[in-house]
C-alpha cells in the first residue's frame, strides 16, 4: 500500500482568542492561567491536510511531534483520536526560555533522530507568539524546502508534491520535491472531528510519565497495546549541543513585557434616536472630520 | 560593515509598500547609529529600479537580477540575502512581516543563527545592562510587538548575534523620502556566485493575483464591518455611507473569514493597519487583533448590539444599537447637514 511518512509539528497554547470576561483580572490584564489550553487551531488544519494524505494513500502514516511540558501530551491524544498513528513529546526542562531558532533546533535534532519523513506540515503560526517563524527555520535546520501559507495539498506524485498557497492578493500553485516542510493557514479546511472509535482505542495512550503518576490497574495495558505508549524524548534521546537550548541558545532575549491593559477613554454614548444621530454628524461636520 | 540593511519586495517590478515604508524608518535608525543604509533588491528586469529607492536615504543598492529570481521562492532569494549577509555582516536587517517576508526572514535569521522578531509595531535604539554577565550593550535594536494574542506589548532584543532582525506590517511605519535627489550605490550582484541549481527545485504551475485597487491604508474615513453586518448584501449599506462620507469600507476578520467582504479590505493584525481621523466600526466587537489595526484612529464610533462590546472601551461616540437602522440614518443626517 503506498504511503507517506508526514510529521505533524504541533503546539498546546493558551486559548488567546476570545479573552473572555473571565480571563480577564481586576486591573484590565490578562489571566493566562485562566485561559484554557488547546491544540494550536492552524496544527489542526495542518492535521486535516495530512489525514487527507492519509485517505488517498492509505498505507502512510501520521506522527504528532509537540515540544512542551509534560501536559503537552494531551494534544497528542487530541491527534489520535482524529486519525494521527502515533506521537513524540519532545519534554526537557532544558528547552526552557527557547526563542523560535533554540525550538527549532531542538525540534530539528529530533527529526534528524527520528529520520523518517516525507512531509512535515506545521499550522502556520501559534496564537501565543504569533511569529510564524518554527516552521521555515526547521526547514532550514534540516536543509529542506518549504512551502508556507499553503492552503491545500493539492496531489502527490513521483516525489513531488503540489501546493496550493493562499498570499495577500491571490493563490499560487507550486510543486515542490520531498522531503519539504508545508505551513498551513487557517483558511485550509477545519480539521475533521474525532472520531468515535479512535477515542475508545486511543483513550488511555500515555507518555511514561503519565504512567508513572497513574493507576496501577492500567499498566498491564501498555504492555499489551503498544500503541498506547506515546514516546516521551527528552535531550538524552537527541543529539544536542546544550548551548543550542533554551535561553542559552536564543539570540533573542525579552527585554520587558507591558500588559495591555483595557483603559475606558470616556466615551460619548447616544441612542440611535434622530435627534442623537442628526446631533452626532452634526458635530463631526463642525469639527471638520466629515463635509 | 555594519549597516541597517532593508530587504525590499519587488512586486510587479515596483518596490512593494511596505519595504518603502522600511527603507525610511531603516533610513532614522542608520543616521542615529551613524550607519549606512543599505537595501536589497532580488527579481527579473530591475534595471533602474534605483529611482525609486535612492531617494530614501539609502547609501549601497545590492541588485540580484534573473529570470528565475521573479516571482519570490524562498531557496533562490534565502541563498541570495545569507550569502549577502555572511559578506556584509549588516548590525540590522528589516523584512516587510507580509507573506514574503515572513517566508524569507525566518530561513535567513535560522540560517546565520541570528535573532528574529517578527510584526514588530515599534523599533527603537537603546540600552541593555544584562546584571548576571556584568555586561552593558549599547545602540541595541529594541524589537517592540504584540504577543500572546495581542494581549500584551513585548520588548525583544538579540544582544549578541548579528544581525538584529524584524519584521514589520505594512502600515505600521511612514513612508516619507528623505531627498528625491539622493545617490547611492549599485551593486551588481553575480547570481550564479548566489545560488546552486538546489535552489531552483520549486516550480511555480499558476498564479493568480489581484491588482489591489483597494487602498484603506490611506483612506481619511473607513467605515469598517464586522461579524454583527451579517451578511454580503448588509454591507452595501456600509459602502453606501463610506461613499456619501467620501471614505473606505474596511473589515474586521471575522467578516472576511465568513465571506462578507474580501481579505483586501481586513484591518487589524493580520490585515492593514490603518489611522484614519475617523473610524465608524459596525457590528465589530473589537477583539483585541482587530484594535490593533485600528486603535490609532483619531476619531472611533462604535455602533453595536453589545453595550459591553470591547470596542467601546476605545470608542469617542458608542452607539448600541442596529447598523440597519443607524447607518440609514447617519446617511440622512449627514445630506441634511450638509445642504
Amino acid at each position: 500500500m503506498k504511503g507517506y511518512k508526514i510529521i505533524i509539528l504541533a503546539k498546546q497554547v493558551p486559548d488567546t482568542r476570545n479573552v473572555g470576561k473571565d480571563a480577564m483580572k481586576a486591573d484590565g490584564t490578562v489571566n493566562r492561567a485562566a485561559l484554557p489550553a488547546i491544540f494550536n487551531p492552524e496544527d489542526l488544519n495542518a492535521l486535516e491536510q495530512a489525514l487527507r494524505i492519509k485517505d488517498k494513500f492509505p498505507g502512510s502514516t501520521i506522527t504528532i511531534l509537540t515540544m512542551g511540558p509534560g501536559r503537552a501530551a494531551e494534544i497528542i491524544r487530541e491527534g489520535l483520536f482524529r486519525g494521527a498513528d502515533d506521537g513524540i513529546l519532545l519534554t526537557d526542562r532544558a528547552f526552557a526560555g527557547s526563542d523560535t531558532l533554540a525550538t527549532s533546533y531542538a525540534i530539528g535534532q529530533t527529526l534528524k533522530k527520528h529520520g523518517n519523513y516525507d512531509i512535515i506540515i506545521a499550522g502556520r503560526q501559534a496564537i501565543d507568539g504569533d511569529t510564524a517563524q518554527v516552521g521555515p527555520q526547521v526547514a532550514e535546520k534540516l536543509g529542506i524546502p518549504q512551502i508556507t501559507y499553503a492552503e491545500e495539498i493539492q496531489a502527490i506524485d513521483k516525489g513531488m508534491v503540489t501546493v496550493k498557497r493562499r498570499l495577500e492578493r491571490g493563490i499560487e500553485i507550486v510543486k515542490c520535491p520531498m522531503p519539504l516542510v508545508v505551513t498551513v493557514n487557517s483558511s485550509a479546511p477545519d480539521c475533521r472531528a474525532r472520531n468515535a472509535k479512535l477515542i475508545m482505542k486511543y483513550k488511555h495512550a500515555k507518555t511514561i510519565s503519565e504512567m508513572q503518576e497513574a493507576n496501577d490497574d492500567y499498566l498491564h495495558l501498555y504492555n499489551d497495546r503498544p500503541y498506547l505508549n506515546i514516546k516521551e524524548w527528552t535531550v538524552q534521546d537527541i543529539v544536542v549541543d546544550p548551548n543550542e537550548l533554551g535561553l542559552t541558545g536564543s539570540p533573542t532575549k525579552v527585554k520587558k513585557i507591558e500588559n495591555v491593559v483595557l483603559q475606558s477613554k470616556g466615551a460619548k454614548v447616544i441612542t440611535s434616536s434622530d435627534e442623537d444621530m442628526d446631533q452626532l454628524m452634526r458635530e463631526l461636520i463642525e469639527n471638520h472630520t466629515i463635509g | 560593515m555594519n549597516s541597517v540593511f532593508v530587504y525590499c519586495e519587488i512586486e510587479d517590478g515596483q518596490v512593494a509598500e511596505v519595504s518603502m515604508e522600511l527603507l525610511t524608518k531603516g533610513r532614522a535608525l542608520a543616521t542615529e547609529l551613524k550607519v549606512k543604509l543599505e537595501a536589497i533588491a532580488i527579481g527579473y528586469k530591475l534595471d533602474g529600479i534605483e529611482k525609486d529607492i535612492f531617494p530614501y536615504g539609502v547609501d549601497v543598492l545590492h541588485v540580484a537580477d534573473d529570470k528565475r529570481l521573479a516571482p519570490y521562492s524562498t531557496l533562490p532569494h534565502n541563498a541570495i540575502v545569507v550569502k549577502l549577509f555572511q559578506e556584509e555582516k549588516p548590525q540590522i536587517a528589516l523584512m516587510g512581516a507580509s507573506s514574503v517576508g515572513r517566508d524569507l526572514g525566518p530561513r535567513v535569521s535560522s540560517a546565520l543563527h541570528s535573532g528574529l522578531t517578527a510584526d514588530c509595531t515599534s523599533l527603537v535604539i537603546g540600552d541593555h545592562e544584562d546584571k548576571k554577565a556584568d555586561k552593558v550593550y549599547e545602540n541595541l535594536l529594541y524589537q517592540i510587538r504584540p504577543a500572546f494574542g495581542g494581549n500584551i506589548i513585548a520588548t525583544i532584543i538579540n544582544p549578541d548575534c548579528r544581525p538584529q532582525m524584524a519584521t514589520v506590517r505594512e502600515g505600521v511605519m511612514k513612508k516619507e523620502i528623505l531627498d528625491p535627489a539622493y545617490k547611492g550605490k549599485i551593486n551588481k550582484l553575480d547570481v550564479s556566485k548566489y545560488t546552486s541549481d538546489l535552489d531552483f527545485v520549486v516550480e511555480m504551475i499558476e498564479r493568480h493575483m489581484e491588482k489591489s485597487k483597494i487602498n484603506i491604508k490611506g483612506a481619511g474615513i473607513i467605515v469598517a464591518g464586522g461579524y454583527g453586518v451579517g451578511s454580503k448584501e448588509n454591507f452595501n449599506l456600509l459602502f453606501e455611507l463610506a461613499e456619501v462620507l467620501g471614505g473606505e469600507v474596511g473589515a474586521s476578520r471575522a467578516a472576511v473569514d465568513s465571506g462578507y467582504i474580501e481579505h483586501g479590505r481586513q484591518i487589524g493584525q493580520t490585515g492593514t493597519t490603518v489611522r484614519p481621523k475617523l473610524y465608524i466600526a459596525c457590528g465589530i466587537s473589537g477583539q483585541i487583533q482587530h484594535r490593533a489595526g485600528m486603535e490609532e484612529s483619531a476619531q472611533i464610533i462604535a455602533i453595536n448590539t453589545d453595550p459591553e462590546a470591547p470596542i467601546n472601551s476605545i470608542a469617542d461616540y458608542v452607539i448600541t444599537g442596529d447598523v440597519g437602522e443607524i447607518l440609514p440614518k447617519m446617511i440622512k443626517f449627514y445630506k441634511a447637514n450638509t445642504k
